[in-house]
């Protein structure tokens, strides 16, 4: 199912949380919202379930206008960051929770739990009581619940946000495949620019309340379209008076024309990379990623002087213009 | 650890000199003489139809009070509204106020001269010294015991579960009976058992309205009041003792229904 977002504004008090934002989200695509907290995006998921209601503008679901219909009549599956397990009720019955109201036949609910439940890998859990769960396996089980009744739009509100580094690194390429499995239209939203950029197909970047970019992750990372989204998305640094990504920066020995005099601070190496960190005349701090070859031929050290360069040629010029 | 020791003889110690003492004394005194004098007495007529007057006050106050306060809670936990800081302060008055002014305060209102009194006498209504009376003054003295056991676990819980059940289809009434409702059982539970034990030993606020005609509108409570103030000492211990199983028995519930986690 398609997703328009037209227009919509939304305040909480005197607080803009979104400013007149319009945002397109194809049938089937997998769309990651990207900003950082207070940018408006989970208020924007939670208008599109229906949860919150728009002070201006519309939901459309399938063309349809929808921006007055109930969240229970909406159609979508939503995963919150805290699970929102129901915590008296066994994983069994949460998960059955959306077939149960809808009166379904008790066998098509055993077995469709079961399907679920062997998706998630939750097969030997669906005696337990959420408290008796990992935080990743409260947050399957609440995937699993979402997916019940075959909802035509995920919607997952940092889904993995309060999960340590390794379990939501599992989860990320679990979503992703899961996405190809079960083809439901996907929109997800994270503060974590690297999970957007490896998950989704699509990233819609906010800030403010206001749709910076959308585009696909290497769109936004080579052509951002904005100060905003080049500093968010990926690492950016300022290199005399503009900002480039901290692998186009260039080191030589000789001074060249609009090259900046640094001074080598640190050096690390990092595998097949190389982060050396400088600091200019002003004393402002930089550090470059070199690969590892070319950092070898430059037989740098620790306190010298060398002129750095940006190579940002592959990147547009007219949106290099708007950055300066 | 002596100073812990210390603490938890002084702990003790407070609620045996307050609390046990003169409660053993009353059973002690009862069954001095054996059974067949408490059966007597309360077997008798009065003792009987007193203990019915208050079972009736009792089986129609908490009922009420229990959805009352849920829905109250629920009010002031989940909307946002004007006096919704009045009603939150409302619902502890009848802790604030004695019995005695809020018998006061009905007998007023219902009496010849009272707001509700004349229309309530032309139409033939009995509320004063009647049963109505009673029930009114024992709702009144158990409002808050609900809602202010339900108020801080609905604020604890917030209300995301709700949400993740209205995403997944579920109506309102869905919502509260499988959802809100399932999550704040203990402390309805918990609410319900002080109710009861409220309403059962209510006595100012009754003493006042109910006019106390034996036989007729007496409760347990003013019964015992009665038989003291005619020098039947013995026959008051006897109510007395049940009343006290009773609330000895609500102690028992009240502990075993808790969850553990909540000690």
């Amino acid at each position: 199912m398609s997703i328009e977002i037209r227009n919509v504004t939304k305040r909480f008090g005197s607080f803009l949380a979104l400013d007149d934002v319009s945002l397109q989200i194809p049938d089937g695509s997998l769309t990651a919202v990207l900003g950082p907290s207070g940018s408006g995006k989970s208020t924007l998921l939670r208008i599109v379930a229906g949860l919150e209601q728009p002070d201006a503008g519309e939901i459309l679901l399938s063309g349809e206008e929808a921006t007055a219909v109930s969240p229970q009549r909406r159609d979508v599956g939503f995963v919150f960051q805290h699970y929102a397990a129901f915590k008296h009720m066994t994983v069994r019955d949460n998960v059955a929770f959306a077939l149960t109201i809808r009166k379904r036949p008790k066998q098509e609910i055993r077995d469709r739990v079961e399907e679920l439940l062997e998706l998630v890998q939750l097969q030997g859990f669906a005696d337990r009581y959420p408290s008796r769960l990992s935080g990743g396996q409260r947050q399957r089980m609440a995937l699993a619940r979402a997916l019940a009744a075959k909802p035509r739009v995920l919607l997952l509100d940092e889904p993995f946000g309060a999960l340590d580094a390794r379990v939501r690194a599992e989860l990320r390429d679990w979503l992703r495949r899961l996405h190809e499995e079960v083809h439901v239209t996907t929109v997800f939203v994270t503060h974590d620019q690297e999970e957007a950029m490896e998950i989704a197909d699509r990233v819609a970047v906010f800030d403010h309340g206001r749709l910076e970019q959308v585009g696909a992750p290497a769109e936004l990372y080579d052509t951002p379209a904005s100060e905003f989204v080049l500093r968010f998305v990926g690492d950016a640094v300022r290199l005399g008076s503009a900002l480039v990504r901290p692998h186009e920066i260039v080191l030589r020995r000789w001074p060249s024309d609009g090259a900046v005099e640094v001074e080598i601070e640190r050096i690390a190496v990092l595998g097949a990379d190389a982060r050396v960190e400088l600091s200019d005349g002003d004393g402002d701090r930089l550090s470059a990623r070199l690969r590892r070859d070319e950092f070898e031929d430059l037989d740098l050290t620790r306190g010298e002087i060398v002129w750095a360069t940006a190579s940002a040629s592959h990147r547009d010029a007219k949106a290099q213009q708007t950055l300066r | 650890m002596p100073r812990r020791l210390g603490l938890r003889a002084i702990a003790l110690g407070y609620l045996l000199v307050i609390l046990l003492a003169p409660l053993g004394m009353v059973f002690y005194r009862t069954f001095q003489h054996g059974l067949e004098p408490v059966w007597r007495v309360l077997s008798d007529h009065y003792t009987v139809h007193a203990f019915e007057i208050t079972l009736i006050a009792t089986a129609l106050a908490v009922p009420l009070n229990t959805v009352f306060g849920v829905l109250c809670a629920l009010a002031i936990v989940r909307r946002r509204f004007r006096g919704k800081g009045l009603l939150n302060a409302f619902i502890d008055l009848p802790l604030a106020v004695s019995p005695v002014v809020i018998g006061l305060a009905l007998y007023l209102l219902y009496g010849r001269t009272g707001w509700f009194g004349p229309w309530l006498q032309a139409h033939g209504i009995q509320v004063l010294f009647a049963l109505p009376a009673i029930v009114l003054a024992t709702i009144f003295v158990s409002v808050p015991f609900v809602a202010r056991e339900v108020i801080p676990v609905l604020r604890e819980q917030g209300n995301e579960q709700e949400q993740a059940a209205a995403t997944l289809g579920a109506s309102r009434w869905q919502r509260f009976w499988r959802i809100t409702l399932p999550s704040i059982r203990w402390a309805v539970i918990y609410g319900v058992i002080l109710t009861t034990a409220r309403c059962l030993g209510e006595y100012g606020a009754v003493a006042v309205v109910s006019g106390r005609i034996e036989g007729k509108t007496e409760t347990a409570t003013t019964l015992i009041d009665d038989m003291i103030q005619n020098f039947q000492n013995g026959d008051a211990y006897a109510v007395a003792v049940v009343l006290a199983a009773i609330a000895v028995l609500v102690l028992v519930l009240m502990t075993v229904t808790r969850p553990k986690e909540a000690l």
